[in-house]
Order: C-alpha cells, then sequence, then structure tokens
C-alpha cells in the first residue's frame, strides 16, 4: 500500500507540487488524479462529479503527460504533433509554428527515431502551448530538458496558473516559484 | 491563441485510420510477415498430407480458414503493444473523444492490413489445394465477412494482455475458442457451395457474427485497454 | 428491492454469512453424494442397452450441467464487478474458476470413460464433449488471465471482461458445434444424450445433482472465504480473527508480519 488517508482539493489558479522520495507513490497519485489507474478505495471529483460519471467532460479540461512521451518513431516530428493536437480536439495546423516554442524548427520532418529523448519529451511538451484545458497533471515535466527549456516551461505553468487553470506535477528539481505560489504535498513513508 | 476543441466523432475515426496505416506502411514488415506465415502454412499441408489432390480438395476449406486465423492471431499483438510502449495509448485513453470510435479506428486499419491481403492472397492459396471451383465465390465471402469478425475479436485478447509480458502465448488460448464459431460457419458454408447447393445461411450468420462483434466488440476492448494501463 | 442484500457487499459480514452456511452444505454434501452415489453405482437398475456402463451417467450428466452453471454464476459475478465495483464479487469469481474448470475437467474424462465401451474409442467428437472442450479452454483461459496480473484487482476486472466476452460466446459457440455435428453426422447416432428418464433413474439422478451441487457450495465457500481473507489481509477485522485461536485460518496465513 503507497498511501492511505489522502484527501485534497484543488483550485483554479493552484500550482501543486507532489513530493516524495522515489517509490513513494508520485507517479500513482497523479495516474489516480488523471483517472488512468483505479485507487483501491476513494473518489477523485472534478466540478462536484465523479470523474467516471461525465469522463469525456473531464478528459476535455484536461491534458496529462507521463513518464512515457507518446511519441511514434515512425513518424516525423510535425507528424507526431498534428496527431498529438488533433488526439485532443486542438487545430492540427499549429503544429509548425508549436515546434518552434520548443526548439524543435529544423526537425519538423526528421523521424523521431532519429531524434533524442530530450527531443522525443519535447514533442511531447509542446501542446502543452496549444491547450485549451485548464487541468495540467504532469509528471517529471522536467526530465531531460536543459535549464533554459526549465525556465520557459515554469514561466509557461505561472501563466496558465494566473489565467485560472491549474497545474499539478512531480519533479526533483526545484521550481523557482514563490514559496507561497506553490503547494507542497509531501508523501512519505511510514515505517511500522 | 484561439485553438478551441473541435471534436468530430468521424474525424477522429479518420484520424486514427491514417495514423496507423502511416506507421504501418513505414514498418512493412509487420504487414508481410503474416501474410508470408499465411502461404507458408498453408503450403506445408500437402507437405505433411500428400498432394492427393481428392483428398486436398476435402480438407482445402478448413486449412485455408486455420491458417488464416493463424496468421491473424500472429499479428495482432501489433495493435496495441508499441502504443503500449511508448505511451500513446495512455494518451488516446486520456483524449476527448470517446475510446470506442479510436478502438473501432484501430481494429479496422488492423483489418485492412491483415485481413484484406489475406483475402487478395486467397484464391491463389485454393488453386494450390485444388479447392473446388464452386467455391471459390463463397471462399472470398467468408474471407470477406469473416476476417473483420477475426480482428475485432482478437483486440480484446490483445486489449487483455498488452499490459503483461509474454502475453502473446495466453492471447491464443483467450481468443482461438472465440474464432470457433467463425471457422464452423465458413468452412460449411465453401463445402455447402462446392455441392452447388445455397450457402447464405451461413453467410447470415457470420454476417450477424460481424455486426454483433462491430457493435460490441469496441467497448470490451476499452474496457480491457483501462484495466490493463491501470 | 434488493436491499436486503446491501450488507452483504461487506466482505466481514460475507466471510461470517458463508462460514454459518459452510458445515450445513458439507453435512448435507456428505450425506447426499453418500447415498445418492452408492444408490446409482450399485442399486439403479442397469440400462437395457448400455449396460452397467451407463452408470457413469449418473456423475456424467451432472458434472456437465455444473459445468456451465459455473461459469454463468461466475459471469455474473463478473457483471456485479465491473457495473457496481464490488470486490467482494472479483473475489467470488476467482473461488468458482477452478471448481468450474475441475467439473468441466469430470464431465470430459467421464465422458470418455462412457464412450469406450459404447463406440469402442476413448474420444468422439459430439456436440456435448466438443462443447464441453472448448468450455474447458474458456476456464483455463480465465485462470490463466487473472494468474498473469500481480495486482489481483486488475487481475479480476481482467479476468472479469473476459468471463463476460465468454459467457456471450458460449451459447454462440454451443449452437454452432451442434450444428457442425449435424452436417458431419456418421452412420451411428453417437450422442451422449440423456435417454427418457424412468422413475427409478430420476430419484439416483436427483439425489447425485443434490449431493454435488452441496459439494460445490461447499468447496466454493472454503475457497471464497480464503479469497476473502488474503485480499483484506490489511483490514482490522482480518487480524482480529488471525489472533484469535478459536476461529478456522489456514496456517499459512498465521503468524506473518
Amino acid at each position: 500500500m503507497l498511501f492511505e488517508h489522502l484527501s485534497l482539493n484543488i483550485f483554479p489558479g493552484d500550482i501543486v507540487q507532489i513530493e516524495g522520495a522515489n517509490g513513494s507513490g508520485k507517479t500513482s497519485l497523479l495516474r489516480i488524479l488523471a483517472g488512468l489507474s483505479q485507487p483501491y478505495e476513494g473518489q477523485v471529483y472534478f466540478k462536484d462529479q465523479l470523474i467516471s460519471q461525465d469522463q469525456e467532460l473531464f478528459y476535455q479540461n484536461l491534458l496529462f503527460l507521463g513518464h512515457l512521451p507518446g511519441v511514434k518513431d515512425e513518424m516525423s516530428a510535425q507528424e507526431n504533433l498534428e496527431f498529438n493536437l488533433a488526439l485532443h480536439g486542438l487545430d492540427k495546423k499549429a503544429a509548425e509554428a508549436t515546434l518552434n516554442s520548443v526548439n524543435l524548427l529544423g526537425f519538423e520532418d526528421t523521424l523521431a527515431s532519429q531524434l533524442s529523448a530530450g527531443q522525443h519529451r519535447r514533442i511531447a511538451l509542446a501542446k502543452l502551448w496549444q491547450s485549451q484545458a485548464p487541468i495540467w497533471i504532469l509528471d517529471e515535466p522536467f526530465t531531460a530538458i536543459d535549464k533554459l527549456g526549465v525556465t520557459k516551461l515554469e514561466q509557461l505553468f505561472l501563466q496558465h496558473a494566473n489565467k485560472g487553470g491549474c497545474v499539478i506535477l512531480t519533479t526533483h528539481q526545484d521550481l523557482s516559484f514563490d514559496d507561497d505560489r506553490i503547494k507542497k504535498i509531501t508523501l512519505a513513508y511510514q515505517f511500522y | 491563441m484561439n485553438n478551441t476543441p473541435s471534436l468530430s466523432y468521424k474525424a477522429a475515426f479518420l484520424l486514427i485510420i491514417k495514423r496507423d496505416l502511416t506507421i504501418a506502411f513505414r514498418h512493412r514488415d509487420d504487414i508481410l510477415n503474416p501474410l508470408l506465415f499465411f502461404v507458408i502454412v498453408v503450403t506445408l499441408f500437402p507437405l505433411g498430407i500428400g498432394p492427393e489432390s481428392t483428398t486436398l480438395s476435402r480438407i482445402a476449406p478448413g486449412i485455408i480458414w486455420v491458417a488464416a486465423l493463424l496468421s491473424t492471431l500472429l499479428s495482432l499483438d501489433r495493435l496495441f503493444k508499441s502504443d503500449h510502449n511508448d505511451g500513446s495509448l495512455e494518451q488516446m485513453l486520456l483524449s476527448p473523444h470517446p475510446v470506442f470510435i479510436l478502438v473501432l479506428g484501430k481494429i479496422i486499419a488492423h483489418w485492412l492490413l491483415t485481413g484484406l491481403p489475406l483475402i487478395l492472397v486467397a484464391p491463389l492459396l485454393a488453386v494450390l489445394l485444388h479447392l473446388n471451383e464452386n467455391s471459390y465465390g463463397a471462399l472470398m465471402l467468408t474471407l470477406l465477412l469473416g476476417t473483420p469478425v477475426l480482428s475485432l475479436l482478437g483486440a480484446i485478447g490483445v486489449a487483455l494482455t498488452v499490459g503483461i509480458k509474454k502475453g502473446g502465448v495466453l492471447l491464443s488460448l483467450l481468443v482461438l475458442p472465440l474464432y470457433i464459431p467463425v471457422l464452423i460457419f465458413a468452412t460449411s458454408a465453401i463445402d455447402t457451395a462446392a455441392m452447388n447447393l445455397p450457402y447464405s445461411g451461413q453467410l447470415a450468420i457470420i454476417a450477424a457474427l460481424l455486426f454483433g462483434s462491430l457493435t460490441l466488440a469496441p467497448f470490451a476492448v476499452s474496457a480491457a485497454l483501462k484495466v490493463s494501463t491501470n | 428491492m434488493w436491499k436486503w442484500l446491501h450488507p452483504y457487499a461487506n466482505p466481514e459480514v460475507s466471510f461470517h454469512f458463508t462460514g454459518k452456511l459452510m458445515p450445513w452444505f458439507s453435512v448435507l454434501a456428505a450425506i447426499f453424494l453418500s447415498v445418492g452415489l452408492v444408490w446409482a453405482l450399485v442399486f439403479a437398475p442397469a440400462d437395457y442397452q448400455q449396460g452397467e456402463s451407463f452408470r457413469i451417467f449418473y456423475i456424467h450428466v451432472p458434472a456437465a450441467m455444473f459445468s456451465m452453471s459455473i461459469y454463468f454464476a461466475m459471469a455474473i459475478a463478473a457483471f456485479c464487478s465491473l457495473v457496481w465495483q464490488l470486490k467482494l464479487s472479483d473475489a467470488a469469481a476467482s473461488a468458482m474458476a477452478p471448481v468450474g474448470a475441475t467439473f468441466t475437467a469430470i464431465a470430459l474424462i467421464t465422458g470418455a470413460a462412457w464412450g469406450k465401451p459404447m463406440w469402442g474409442t476413448w474420444w468422439i467428437w459430439d456436440a456435448r464433449l466438443t462443447s464441453e472442450l472448448i468450455l474447458l479452454f474458456l476456464y483455463l483461459g480465465v485462470m490463466a488471465l487473472h494468474n498473469a496480473f500481480e495486482d489481483k484487482n486488475v487481475a479480476g476486472k481482467a479476468a472479469g471482461i473476459l468471463t463476460l466476452v465468454g459467457s456471450i460466446n458460449l451459447p454462440i459457440i454451443k449452437y454452432s458445434v451442434e450444428w457442425w455435428n449435424t452436417l458431419h453426422q456418421g452412420a451411428t447416432v453417437s450422442k451422449l444424450g440423456k435417454p427418457s428418464m424412468t422413475a427409478e433413474m430420476f430419484w439416483p439422478f436427483l439425489i447425485c445433482f443434490l449431493g454435488f451441487a452441496f459439494l460445490i457450495s461447499t468447496i466454493i465457500c472454503i475457497r471464497f472465504r480464503t479469497e476473502l481473507l488474503s485480499r483484506n489481509s490489511m483490514r482490522p477485522w482480518v487480524k482480529k480473527l488471525l489472533l484469535s485461536p478459536e476461529k478456522l485460518v489456514p496456517s499459512s496465513l498465521s503468524g506473518d508480519k
């Protein structure tokens, strides 16, 4: 069992960081919030409704990035992004411009099999710039991203939260926000 | 940036088919290997049983159909494995589009890449097995109606086993019993055609199986995928 | 209308309820089976056409009937588990599966034993035996799928989906196998069908049937309670049970920390 008696409320404008040692259940918690994993007991509510009751509505309002980037080796960077955008109901045509925001200009037609892990992650992150979903759940979004990229992402998260969205993330890095801007939740082992 | 989500079912359906076909064409082995398997398995039978033409033509419908079942089984792994491994499956489950539509699109793309080539190659194999001349029409029709059922039912099995290591072995145990009705009615139709009798009854049953699985299988597949990505 | 069932969704309540039922089931099973089997195998009249080997009918037919009904009971449990998220149903389904598989195997073996004196071969592809064989594969598939997952909740859901899919297909498979059998009927009609039952056959049959029913219920109760204990091992009520020596607890569970 990873955690019990966990109860939290997340409001528009919140930036929530889930902390904990490796294996303490951070990824599991994020997946439960996103509705991907079922908790043994307990419910997740969105706008006072169980997320299972109107899943399509919840997913219209959610953007989730997990450990795996969801990038197909056989498609080019642009094709991957176009598919990702369309999958979330967003306009495909914005793909090319968005690749610029993640520093992949010039790599649009390169097959993902020839791109690095960091570049895969950037393709996955690119849809953040187009997303209309208020809720962002991100598992280790800064993996394989350089310092400049991290700063850019942090600015994006702040912007998103200020517009009324919320960001729930896990990361090993220290976020450069003011302490009162972030809510921290620490999952810790309890030894019996 | 004004990028309001648009959620047309038809658009989502075509999107996923186009994507799967694109990926498959860049990975042509995945299409050719099951097809070659189909041909090779069929050629093994005369070698194992003897080239006697009356024997072969008596068992030809069964051989072709069993070989079709087995090569579909071989190709099913491709349906969800790669997407599961790189995280694309997760993203599909989290999409605002209904999973039913996306799943149906993937299965149809799978049939286009697996079932359709089987149907096109089958007449050639029928010649090799001395299939009765009157049976060719029945062979094509049963394959046309039956191979989508194989893809649909097989998808349920793959969806259940995609998260299991070495799930491929388990897949045959799960899926082959479900294939038995299609096998029985298809081979019976072909045999009946050989005797110059009407076989529309058997075709109607296969068609019923097709429409039944077309409406029900995607739900089972979606539920199974949600369980597998838990 | 179903409100009286609600308390039983609690594992602890069901555990104690089945605990009360079990002694009854086991005693009734012992009585009915000993009476029924002796009556059927020794005292009931031999069949006019088939002779003494007919007696295996009294075991084969109940086994076949139960192999099917247990599968449908599993399907109902799977449905409850998937629709109402009852973890109890998962435990019930996984308790029933091996029992059903065993009775399917019994039906197959007794069917073969019945067939040997009749047709001279150990196996024949008649509709009933072929359907039983496919049913065995369905059972084994569900059990294998369940075993392949580490997390028992996920395993239960996956096995549940497979059971439901199988239960929808089962009538279709049975129908298609029967139809297939009529196509390829040889000159000898080879059916393990129920002959028209006389009163002398009916009573031992019924008693054997009920005996098997109680036996199956006993075994399923034992398995169900074990499943409940192992799935709820972290709950306080289980810990309390383990500490009180007078309760019936499998030895592998005690002394574990």
